[in-house]
């Protein structure tokens, strides 16, 4: 029988959380590295065992960590994270040039095809790629060295490189999203960049349409579609059928369109979620009320999920990283908050409970389905 | 021999319970002990020291013989009580909240 284990990353420490095939009684390990922040794990989709972490504090900088027994066991691998060559400078908040400097690495990708390759995004926004199992990283330095590189501005939370999306069908393209530069795609394994923003409209910048300077937050894609791509920007949710050359705004119906998640049903790609926040002023649900969106039309027509899910007093936000499907026969959807749940759906979203409470503010949520 | 006082954190990180002694031979500096100390305990770098610059990390201090030596030049040679072992050499991290 399968079983599905959710990976959670904390303000203070990770948390391993199991359960069988029918989701329904759940098993929590942890805390893992008690006390640290864990912006992101993830699992190798080769070995399932393989499972990596990044493991940050203000005191001691940056770690990863890395299991191969499927989180029962973690070690330390390289944390040397170095920009290449000179690594000049980018816009402050202030308008005025800055250094650029490693902080943190908020996402781990692990390659769809080997478990000793993975893909890392930084804080200032650099993207790194190790292929020997976290032993050593390297920059691609061709992202940053952008042409546009040196005018990216960090949003609120720092300029990071928060998103990373493999494209299953043509491993030289990938996809990230930088806050506050936006997205952009490579087609060459990570050697040159292109910025895919065009569509995008952000009325918080000088020139709403800009090629670059958008506040993307979250980018979902469905792997049996990969030109298809599903946005979560600081306002709006968005869509592109053209593998990120141009964007159409979806939020249709939605009472606010601002928010962090988004994520595509396992096996439906037009079925798309997202968890609206009242605004970029009041990061919390609409009326105290936690509910989930879905559109079972690709975006456009969305209609709310709130069965198990706290509908008055509920005022915790769900971070861009927090959200992922399971891929058994019914599609899993668990998200969590920073009041410390995590909420499953074991019916694509129709019913929510939530599988544990009381975590520290979680940032991140994966899901991996075991055979 | 030198003794090393860790804070919680890197002690859980290095696996290692109450003070750490580096066997030591020559000059006795800031720079050096934590070298060997990271010769020992690999895991330990960069979590002290920034990589890039090679500086102190801002939210640790270095503490012996009830002085700062946080600002101290890493290469200036230590007490001589930390030297000889009499005395340990404190690695604290900075109190804050949350």
């Amino acid at each position: 029988m399968s079983s599905v284990r959710v990976l959670v990353g904390t303000r203070k420490g990770a948390f391993v959380l199991s359960s069988d095939g029918k989701r329904q009684k759940w098993d929590v390990s942890g805390p893992h590295f008690a006390g640290w922040e864990i912006y992101h794990m993830k699992g190798s989709p080769v070995d399932p065992n393989r499972i990596y972490a990044s493991q940050s504090s203000g005191w001691f900088g940056q770690l990863i960590q890395r299991s191969d027994d499927g989180g029962k066991t973690w070690a330390p691998v390289d944390n040397k994270f170095v920009y290449e060559g000179n690594p000049g400078t980018h816009l402050w908040y202030d308008g005025t040039p800055h250094p650029w400097e490693f902080k943190r690495v908020w996402h781990l990708e692990p390659s769809l095809s080997d478990a000793d390759t993975v893909f890392a995004g930084a804080e200032d926004a650099a993207f790194f790629k190790t292929t020997d199992g976290g032993k050593s990283w390297q920059e691609l330095p061709g992202l940053r060295q952008h042409g546009s590189g040196k005018f990216w501005q960090p949003g609120a939370g720092g300029m990071c490189l928060h998103t990373i999306v493999l494209d299953p069908s043509d491993p030289q393209r990938i996809y990230i999203a930088i806050s506050a530069a936006g997205a952009f795609r490579t087609d060459d394994s990570g050697q040159t960049w292109k910025p895919i923003n065009r569509g995008l409209k952000s009325d918080q910048i000088p020139n709403p349409e800009a090629e670059v300077g958008h506040c993307v937050h979250r980018i979902a894609m469905h792997p049996s579609r990969p030109g298809t791509l599903f946005m979560q920007k600081h306002w709006d949710v968005m869509r592109s059928d053209n593998a990120g050359d141009q964007w159409h705004e979806v939020s249709g119906n939605l009472p606010t369109d601002f928010g962090f998640v988004i994520d595509v049903h396992a096996h439906e790609p037009e079925t798309i979620y997202v968890v609206p926040i009242k605004s970029d002023a009041e990061h919390f649900p609409l009326d105290g009320k936690l509910q989930v969106f879905r559109s079972r039309t690709g975006g456009n027509q969305w209609e709310a999920l709130t069965r198990g899910l706290p509908q008055a007093n509920c005022y915790v936000n769900v971070l861009r990283d927090a959200m992922a499907v399971d891929s058994l026969d019914e599609c899993g959807v668990y998200f969590g908050t920073t009041g410390g749940q995590v909420y499953a759906s074991a019916d694509a979203g129709d019913n929510w409970t939530a599988i544990v409470r009381d975590l520290p503010a979680v940032v991140s949520v994966e899901v991996q389905t075991i055979a | 021999m030198i003794r090393v006082v860790l804070p919680f954190h890197l002690r859980m990180l290095a696996k290692v319970e109450g003070e750490v002694r580096l066997d030591f031979d020559g000059a006795a500096t800031q720079r050096a002990v934590i070298d060997a100390l990271e010769a020992r305990y690999p895991m330990l770098s960069g979590t002290i020291r920034d990589y890039h610059t090679g500086r102190r990390r801002p939210f640790l201090r270095f503490f012996a013989c009830e002085e700062d030596l946080s600002n101290q030049s890493p290469d200036e040679p230590l007490p001589a009580a930390v030297a000889s072992g009499d005395e340990p050499y404190l690695i604290v991290g900075a109190l804050a909240g949350g």
